[in-house]
Formats: structure tokens, C-alpha cells, sequence
């Protein structure tokens, strides 16, 4: 363990500079952050992580471009069904997709990733139908998808809860490679994500991960998107010290990432993920993001901070950004960005229509999942609820579900 | 047949788990090279290594979290929490987290993880060492729960919770750890369902409903109403969650009285479950109230005074003769 693991520091920051005291007074949050793609659009250099920018290829770029729209015109489209009364809830993502974007497609089809409820971008990248995705927001399921199709698993409402079992999930992929390759199997490695946000952070469950991450060595990256606010609540009450410096503590990598530049946060992310699958251990990315709309439908962000913020980083916005990379390399023309904008409308129109036709399950379905071995309490509530319903027969008949 | 006490009989369980199952491992705080305070695990990672029996750091929500983890990648975690009262910083991932897994996956996940918790007092110990927390755990559901009361149990139940595809929290009597009983590790016999009650004793007059380590109290409390000519039947339920309520409602049906005795508090706890569901089912057939012998509602006192807050032979003759006195 110790410096040795990491990458040399950039040109851009001491991010990764563990000698660096991890005082409070930190003064500018940039200044230790790696940035390749900068909100003027022009792609900057770093010792460590350009290696990772040069791999990109025209076509995953404008991909990156397209994902960010698609999950920005996705967020747009499930507020307003919020609006209209189609979900319970929402949680929107807007400013948060470079975050999400970046790293989700730096992940690999064999790594398992742990969402925490938030992370509408990075299911888009594992293939997850969004409109599984809403069936949890409308109140019909307390999971929706498959979290065995694409490894990506259920959202998690307890704050941190989905940290630990990250942790799990890769000691779990440790025990399986130790026994594939003393039985001369070479399947690809695997890592684990988990998401959590900076409130998250605080909670006893990211510390206990943590250890355990730290002590059985486990390949799994710790993604933090410091949005900078938990609902009402900023950062800075969360911790005094900038949160990449706490791996410090634990004995593992922290970068601080833009998390606006999808191509660093896809770097970082690619470098984590390596440094994992290869056996070295946990890594902690923070990725440097805002969350530029409300916590959630029923939230009011004018109560608890100043426009003038919320403009300021929409200045640092992640599409702009790569738009104008794009338009100034000459890698996208005014037809791709027209054709995003078409499959967008396309994207929230099938949403719209999916889940407008998403129904509640038959009540009778919630007894069938409570085990996974024939239960006799259960089987006697069933009995008597389907005896009770009974009696209700031919009452429904124009009104019941 | 062999001899061997309950904490031996949980030790040749566990043993016989790593073995036939190579999915599983233990997880804990000391319970690698010092074989759990209790010396449960004992020799085990001598037997089976590091990997499969873990001492992890002292973290129990840690324990519990990342055995799911595992559970999700196929593995049959077994974890340890060292004693009753340190549960609770893994209370929120066992409830919210372990219990509804597989609900919540529509049944696409499954969460085979066994906590076992050494429960319950009367062992002159101090402060959150001898509490009995097991009703906190069944009213969620997604969970199941079980406690042996003799060594052949013990050897059994605890292989059946490794085997079970539903989270399983096995609450050990520890108070009876060094209780010696006869094991027959070739047949478990009826002791085949875990979740099914024993009748130890068969009785005409009244019965007793007793779990995990106020067993052998219920036993001597039907042997001494014996001598004062009353035919007591008494029944192990073993499963707390679920409970066997048929085993229970046919032994009321022929007996008419019913004594739930239990060391957990008795307020909110399993024996009013028990009385609720009794005179449900049985009402008719019930002579007398349903009588609840358990703890007070207070924190579990001191060492000192701790005989006067467990149930205890006295205190369940006196249920009885309340009971037979309707
Ligand atoms: C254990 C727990 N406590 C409280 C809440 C209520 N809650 C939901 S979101 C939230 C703020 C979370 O902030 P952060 O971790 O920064 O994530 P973000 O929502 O900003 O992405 C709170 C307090 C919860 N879901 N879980």
C-alpha cells in the first residue's frame, strides 16, 4: 500500500499527492482536481491520465455526447410526468452526467455496479430499460429491473447501505478468481462500482466499507458524486477535509475529478478500474460535480441556496462543454447534433408512453417474494386475503384496478 | 450417537457446513485463531484457512453488509455478532437491507446469509451481554429465525439455516453452551424441519411453550407440577419466526391451558404473539387465559439481580397454578 500505487501527479493538481496536509483551509477545490476537457472546451494534457483521453476514439466521444443528452432529455421528460401526476417521485440528474456518463462507460460488461438512486445515467450505460427504471418512481415496484441482466443493481434508499455490499460483492469476485485461476481459467477480470454522494459520506456504512475494502484488499472503486448538496444540507457539514483525502486514511488512491469533464471522469474511472481488476485494491474517485436542479420533485432549492451559484456552474455544464470540443475538432457536425436531438424527443416519447402503460401488480404478487422457501404465515395471509377478497366479487366490476 | 455440548454440537454443525458446501464461510469478530469468545468456531481456521473462516474488523453493520455482498455473488456467508446487545449497528442492514433483498428483486436475488447471535441471560455477565432481542428481529418479514434448546438441534439447525435460501438469524442460548445432550450426527430424525416444534413432554392438564434456554427451565417446572399431580405437556418451538402454531394449537385443543414463557420482555413480545394466535385458533377449547412468563419491561438489570428478572421454575409453576386455578 502507500504512493507507490499511484499514478504521478498531473500537471493539473496534486490530487494525488498523499503527502499534501489534509487541513480544512484547503483553498481552491480546482487546484487539486484532474481536468482534461475545460468548460471553454479545450482539452488540456496530464502526465498520467492523457494516455487514457488518446484511447478515445471520434465515434465513443460523440457516444458520450449522445448517453449525456439522451439521459438529460430523459430527466426533463420523467419531471414533467412527475408533474403530470405519473410518478410518486422523482430524482433528477441534470449536471451530473459527465459524472455518470464518464464512468459508467469506463466499466466493463463483467463489473457489478452499485447504484445508490440517483445514478439515471450510468443504468443507461448498462443497457437498463429506462422504463424499468420508472416503475420504482410510480410507486409499482420496490426494484424494477433485473439486477442480474446487466449487473447493475437495484437503486438503494438508505443512504450508504449499497456501500458495504459493494464491498461483499468484490470479495466475492476475489474468492472466484482465486479459485478460476487455480483451475487455468482466464475470464476477464472484474471490479465493483458503488455510488454515493457526499451527504452519504457521513454515514457509518461508507467507513465500515471502507475498512473492510482496505483490509481484504477488495477491487472495488468507491464513485463519489459530491454534488455539493445533501437535500438542504452542504457539504461542508458533512466534512472538513476534501473528501478524496480520506482514502488517505484507509490506505488506498483518492482522486478528485472533474466531475463535469466526462473525459476525465471516463479516465479516472478506466485507471481505478484497472488498479482493481489487477489486484491493487479499492480506489476512491470524487467526482467534483453540482446538482444543478432540486434534490427531488418535492424539494425547493430557493429556501437553502443563491441562484447565482447554481448559474455559476451552469457555466461548467458537461454538455456545452463537449459540444464545443466537438464543433472545434471538427468531430461532429450540425447533423449529428440534430440527430441527437431527434432521438431524445424519440427517447421521450417511448418513455412517456411506457409509463404511462406501466400498471400496479396484482396485490397478490407481494406475498410471493416476501421468501424464497414455502412460508406458512404468509401462505395463511394469502389464504384469508384471497377468502376476504372473495367476498367482494362482482362489487369492482366498472371501478377496481 | 456421541455426546457433546451445544456449543461443540454448533462447532461440528458449522464444520460439517464448511465441508459439504464450499460456498460458505464464516464471518466475525475473533472467531479465527481465538475460535470465537465463546470458542464456537474453534479450530476452524485451522481446518479451512483464513478465507473461509474471516476475522473481520470490528464492525458488525461492516459484517453484515459485506455479507450480503457475498451472498449476492453465491457465496453462504455465516456471520458471527459476539454477543446479543452489539447487534444493533448491523440492526439497520439485517432489517432493511437482508430481509427484503429478494422481495424487492421480485425474487431475481437471493440473500442465503445466517447471523448467529448468542442470546439471553443467566450468566452473571454485565451490561448488553444478556439481553433477548428476538421479537425486534421477527416482526420483519424477509427474515427467518431459529434457536436449538439441546445439542442434537444445535448440530442440525444450524447445517439447515447454511442450507436455507432465506436469510436465517440463529440465536444461540448461550447460557446452555456447556449443556451436554446426545447427538446423532448420522440422521437428523425429527429434527429434520427447523421450523417445526418438538413436544418434549406429553401432558393432559396444561401446556408450556418455551424456546432456546428456558427449555430445560420448562421441563423442570412439568416435572415438578408432576409431583403435585398435574400432567404437563411441554413444547420446544424452536422456530420463532415461523412460529409452528399448529403444533401449538393441537397440544391446546387436548390440554385447554396455555403458559408462553420467555426471557425477552413480556410486553410486545413472542408469547403475546403466541396468546393473540391461540385464542384465535383455539378459543373454544381454552379453560383459562393464555399466560405470558417473561421479562419486565425494563433493561436488562444487573448481574446481581438478574435471577429475580428470569423466568424460572417458581415463576412458571405460578403461571400454572393461575392457569388451573380458572
Ligand atoms: C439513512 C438515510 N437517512 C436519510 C435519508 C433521507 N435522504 C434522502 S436523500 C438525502 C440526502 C443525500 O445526499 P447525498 O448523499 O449528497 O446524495 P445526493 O442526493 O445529493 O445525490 C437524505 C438526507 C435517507 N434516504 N437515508
Amino acid at each position: 500500500m502507500g504512493a507507490t500505487q499511484l499514478p504521478t501527479p498531473g500537471i493539473n493538481g496534486t490530487g494525488l499527492d498523499l503527502q499534501s496536509p489534509a487541513g480544512g483551509a484547503s483553498s481552491d477545490p480546482a487546484a487539486e482536481m484532474i481536468q482534461l476537457l475545460g468548460p471553454d472546451g479545450k482539452l488540456g494534457t496530464d502526465p498520467v491520465f492523457s494516455d487514457y483521453a488518446k484511447r478515445l476514439e471520434p465515434e465513443q466521444l460523440r457516444g458520450f455526447y449522445a448517453d449525456m443528452a439522451k439521459v438529460r432529455r430523459f430527466d426533463q421528460e420523467a419531471t414533467a410526468l412527475q408533474r403530470q401526476g405519473e410518478l410518486a417521485l422523482w430524482v433528477p440528474l441534470t449536471g451530473q452526467e459527465a459524472a455518470q456518463i464518464g464512468s459508467g462507460r469506463a466499466t466493463q460488461r463483467q463489473d457489478y455496479i452499485f447504484p445508490t438512486y440517483r445514478e439515471h445515467g450510468v443504468a443507461l450505460t448498462r443497457d437498463v430499460d429506462l422504463a424499468e427504471l420508472l416503475k420504482l418512481f410510480r410507486g409499482i415496484s420496490n426494484g424494477g429491473w433485473d439486477p442480474t441482466e446487466n449487473n447493475f443493481h437495484l437503486y438503494t434508499l438508505v443512504l450508504a447501505a449499497q456501500t458495504l455490499h459493494s464491498v461483499g460483492y468484490a470479495m466475492g469476485i476475489q474468492r472466484d478468481q482465486k479459485f478460476a485461476e487455480a483451475n487455468g481459467s482466464n475470464d476477464p477480470k472484474a471490479a465493483v462500482v458503488a455510488y454515493f454522494g457526499d451527504g452519504a459520506s457521513s454515514e457509518g456504512d461508507v467507513h465500515e466499507s471502507m475498512v473492510f475494502a482496505a483490509s481484504y484488499n477488495a477491487p472495488v472503486v468507491f464513485f463519489c458524486q459530491n454534488n455539493h448538496w445533501a437535500i438542504s444540507v452542504p457539504t461542508e457539514v458533512q466534512t472538513k477535509v476534501p473528501l478524496f483525502n480520506r482514502a488517505k486514511g484507509y490506505g488506498f488512491p483518492g482522486i478528485r475529478v472533474d466531475g463535469n469533464d466526462v473525459i476525465a471522469v471516463h479516465a479516472v474511472t478506466e485507471w481505478a478500474l484497472e488498479h482493481a481488476r489487477e489486484g491493487r485494491g479499492p480506489v476512491l474517485i470524487e467526482a467534483y460535480t453540482y446538482r444543478v436542479g432540486a434534490h427531488t420533485t418535492a424539494d425547493d432549492p430557493t429556501k437553502y441556496r443563491e441562484s447565482a451559484e447554481e448559474q455559476a456552474w451552469r457555466g461548467k455544464d458537461p454538455l456545452d462543454r463537449l459540444e464545443k470540443y466537438l464543433r472545434n475538432e471538427g468531430l461532429a457536425d450540425e447533423a449529428f447534433f440534430e440527430q441527437v436531438r431527434v432521438d431524445g424527443d424519440k427517447l421521450a416519447a417511448h418513455v412517456r408512453s411506457t409509463t404511462q402503460n406501466l400498471k400496479g401488480p396484482d396485490f397478490r404478487e407481494s406475498f410471493a417474494g416476501v421468501y424464497a422457501e414455502p412460508h406458512p404465515l404468509v401462505a395463511e395471509e394469502l389464504a384469508w386475503f384471497e377468502e376476504y377478497s372473495a367476498g367482494f366479487e362482482g362489487d369492482h366490476e366498472d371501478g377496481g384496478k | 450417537m456421541t455426546t457433546m455440548t451445544i456449543a461443540k454440537a454448533i462447532n461440528e454443525g458449522l464444520r460439517a457446513s464448511l465441508t459439504n458446501n464450499p460456498k460458505s464461510l464464516l464471518m466475525g469478530e475473533d472467531i479465527g485463531p481465538l475460535g470465537g469468545v465463546y470458542r464456537v468456531t474453534d479450530g476452524l481456521i485451522r481446518d479451512f484457512g483464513a478465507d473461509r473462516v474471516v476475522d473481520t474488523p470490528l464492525a458488525e453493520s461492516g459484517i453484515v453488509g459485506t455479507a450480503i455482498g457475498l451472498a449476492l455473488r453465491g457465496y453462504r456467508p455465516i456471520c458471527e455478532i459476539q454477543f446479543d446487545g452489539f447487534v444493533f449497528p448491523g440492526f439497520n442492514q439485517i432489517t432493511t437491507q437482508l430481509a427484503k433483498m429478494h422481495s424487492r428483486s421480485g425474487g431475481k436475488l437471493t440473500v442465503p446469509v445466517v447471523i448467529r447471535i448468542p442470546y439471553g441471560g443467566g450468566i452473571g455477565s454485565i451490561e448488553h451481554h444478556s439481553e433477548s432481542p428476538e421479537a425486534l428481529f421477527a416482526h420483519t418479514a424477509g427474515l427467518r429465525i431459529i434457536t436449538p434448546s439441546n445439542s442434537h438441534d444445535a448440530y442440525w439447525m444450524i447445517q439447515q439455516a447454511v442450507d436455507c435460501t432465506d436469510p436465517v438469524i440463529f440465536f444461540e442460548p448461550k447460557r446452555r453452551y456447556w449443556l451436554k445432550g446426545e447427538v446423532d450426527t448420522e440422521n437428523p430424525g425429527p429434527a429434520s424441519d427447523p421450523f417445526q416444534a418438538h413436544v418434549l413432554c406429553e401432558g393432559s392438564d396444561a401446556t408450556i411453550v418455551a424456546y432456546g434456554p428456558l427449555v430445560p427451565v420448562a421441563l423442570a417446572a412439568a416435572a415438578a407440577a408432576e409431583e403435585d399431580g398435574h400432567s404437563i405437556e411441554v413444547i420446544d418451538l424452536r422456530s420463532i419466526s415461523p412460529i409452528d402454531f399448529d403444533t401449538v394449537t393441537d397440544s391446546v385443543k387436548k390440554t385447554g391451558r396455555l403458559i408462553v414463557a420467555h426471557e425477552a420482555p413480556t410486553f410486545g413480545g413472542i408469547g403475546g404473539e403466541i396468546a393473540a394466535r391461540i385464542s384465535e385458533r383455539a378459543f373454544l377449547h381454552l379453560e383459562a387465559p393464555v399466560i405470558r412468563v417473561g421479562g419486565f419491561h425494563m433493561p436488562y438489570p444487573v448481574a446481581k439481580v438478574e435471577e429475580d428478572y428470569l423466568p424460572d421454575i417458581d415463576k412458571i409453576l405460578e403461571a400454572l397454578d393461575r392457569s388451573l386455578a380458572y
